[in-house]
């Protein structure tokens, strides 16, 4: 069995070791844009700020390649031939497969901005290089621009903030974090990151740039030394939709990581699968969901057969102390009943629909929040217990003295 | 492997063992100077209501999704089965927390995540937890599943 593995991140080693779980033999090609064995991307910000060096942030030891007989290529896949099952390199290099799975995550979307080729230093934020070329253009004086206040940009923000000058951070959104967040909670994190150093100018954006001036929609202008374009991702899908595999926003998948292609399996912020929240197919570009996505595409692509089937967005943030969480589906929009749980500075908002939890948002007080994603992860039936009382301090007391004593005691 | 198993109707919920992991992962001879007057971070907590008391700490799950959402690498599985956090790369981020289960991860107060891991990496060797349980409510054991 040959399979071929396009990526190079932590889908893609996931999926080596659902391979390996199974096949020991088959020949394994991992064909990987970036010249670095698999990292943990969300650890680029945290290198700029020094809380991670570079020797720290590969996804596996030094020797998993090796003594797992893969065959690393650099390269970039420009077609996909279904019929012969090969894939073609940018060199023009041909590769066959037995197998294929896809895990090309995701590349920054920049859209057409006048002026932006005068700008001398300009970057995207998305891979350990970019941290490297960000780091050898700042000084200890530079303002730095970062165009896009999502979690990209204001990682980067927390990355650079005690590195240089001044940190501004400009939205045409009119708050903070604008998919994850509404403007209440928004507006406690805007406030938290403003007492940290971070300027912001929202609901307003560059609408030109000449040189080291960004000109404003506003009408303002903002000088800056260094530019960070943050806008936002795009899947790496092309060479799949022209091979004639189905996409919506990413390569659709089901709960086996299949794709519309036989013998083509995706995983990681490339693909769409079914989020079990919200009863439908979404991109849900999460480490743990390429993780788990991964591992499961490739134990199927030996021959197993298991399916990734809670799938459920979740994400952990925090800024210089500040914590949020969420999980599931919790913009109100769908019919769900809201409780909510306020104290200074914190939030809690449950969104429950149909005796379920279907998601939730905490800022601040994060503590065991995995009781509430347990929750939502399961479809667990909130009929069965008193699930108020795990509002502010969730515990696994409402749970009957049997689950406890299967999970906590061992009996089985 | 061997595993820490509580069993709720030994508990007397006298919180001993939130005490006694505070003391074996503090890296202090004395008890006194490691306790007194200081904000303990256990790995282990007691959960109580009316008359249900038991403690809660690391299941060192089969396949644990606390190690999945990791996202610096720092939560590892070893060669024991033992799910081990290497504090040099934790970065705080608590993907680990929000993943849980259990609700038995922690942090302290330099925001790095805390949680059970036998006592193998302390001075204790075994879980202090069971060696002070005064009920043997909390067992240090393998269960055949």
């Amino acid at each position: 069995m040959k399979y071929v593995i396009i990526g190079n991140g932590p889908a893609a080693v996931s999926c080596i070791d659902g391979i390996r779980s199974i096949d020991k033999d088959g020949e394994i090609t991992v064909i990987s844009k970036e010249n670095h064995p698999a990292y943990f991307r969300p650890l680029i910000s945290y290198y700029l700020e020094g809380k991670s060096k570079a020797e720290n942030i590969s996804c596996r030891p030094s020797d998993f390649y090796e003594k797992n007989g893969c065959e690393v290529v650099n390269g970039e896949v420009t077609a996909i031939d279904k019929d012969s099952q090969t894939v073609t390199l940018k060199s023009g290099e041909e590769i066959a497969y037995d197998k294929l799975c896809i895990c090309t995550g995701s590349s920054p979307f920049v859209p057409p901005m006048q002026g932006l080729d005068t700008v001398d230093k300009k970057f995207t934020f998305l891979t350990i290089d970019d941290s490297y070329a960000i780091e050898s253009a700042i000084t200890k004086d530079s303002r730095v621009l970062i165009i896009g206040a999502g979690l990209i940009g204001l990682k980067c923000a927390e990355g650079l903030r005690d590195r240089v000058g001044e940190v501004t951070v400009c939205d045409l959104a009119p708050r903070v974090l604008s998919s994850i967040l509404d403007d209440e909670c928004a507006a406690i994190v805007q406030k938290h990151l403003e007492n940290c150093g971070i300027a912001f100018s929202l609901g307003n954006t560059a609408d030109h740039f000449d040189g080291n001036t960004a000109h404003m929609k506003d009408g303002s202008v903002i000088d800056f030394d260094v530019l960070v374009l943050a806008l936002g991702v795009r899947p790496n899908i092309g060479f799949f939709k022209d091979a004639g595999g189905d996409c919506g926003r990413a390569i659709i998948v089901d709960n086996s990581m299949q794709t519309s292609i036989e013998n083509i399996y995706a995983a990681g912020d490339c693909v769409e699968q079914y989020d079990i929240s919200f009863g439908g197919k979404r991109i849900m570009a999460l480490l743990p969901n390429a993780n788990i996505g991964g591992r499961t595409a490739g134990v199927n692509m030996a021959g197993g057969k298991i399916e990734f089937d809670n799938a459920v967005p979740m994400n952990s943030i925090g800024f210089w102390g500040l914590h949020m969480m969420t999980a599931g589906t919790y913009a109100n929009d769908g019919g769900a009943e809201m409780i909510e749980e306020k104290g200074e500075n914190s939030v809690k908002r449950f969104f429950i629909k149909d005796n379920k939890l279907i998601g939730f948002i905490i800022i601040g007080d994060v503590k065991s929040a995995g009781i509430y994603t347990n929750l939502v992860r399961n479809q667990t039936d909130l009929t069965e217990f008193d699930f108020t009382s795990l509002i502010k301090n969730p515990n696994l007391l409402p749970f009957s003295e049997k689950n406890r004593r299967k999970t906590l005691g061992g009996v089985v | 492997m061997k595993r820490v198993y509580v069993h709720e109707e030994w508990c007397l919920g006298c919180h001993l063992c939130e005490y006694n992991c505070a003391f074996a992962n503090s890296g202090i001879a004395d008890m006194v100077k490691a306790l007194k007057n200081k904000k303990i971070t256990p790995r282990i907590h007691v959960e109580e209501g009316g008359k249900i008391h038991y403690a809660v700490s690391c299941r060192h799950c089969e396949d644990p999704l606390c190690i999945k959402g990791c996202i610096s690498g720092a939560l590892t599985k070893d060669d024991e089965g033992v799910v081990t956090i290497d504090h040099n790369k934790c970065v705080g981020c608590l993907s680990c927390m929000l993943l849980c289960p259990y609700g038995c991860i922690t942090t302290d107060e330099n925001e790095t995540v805390l949680k059970c891991e036998l006592c193998m990496k302390n001075s204790c060797g075994a879980p202090a937890c069971v060696q002070g349980c005064p009920n043997r409510a909390i067992v240090y054991e393998e269960v055949q599943e």
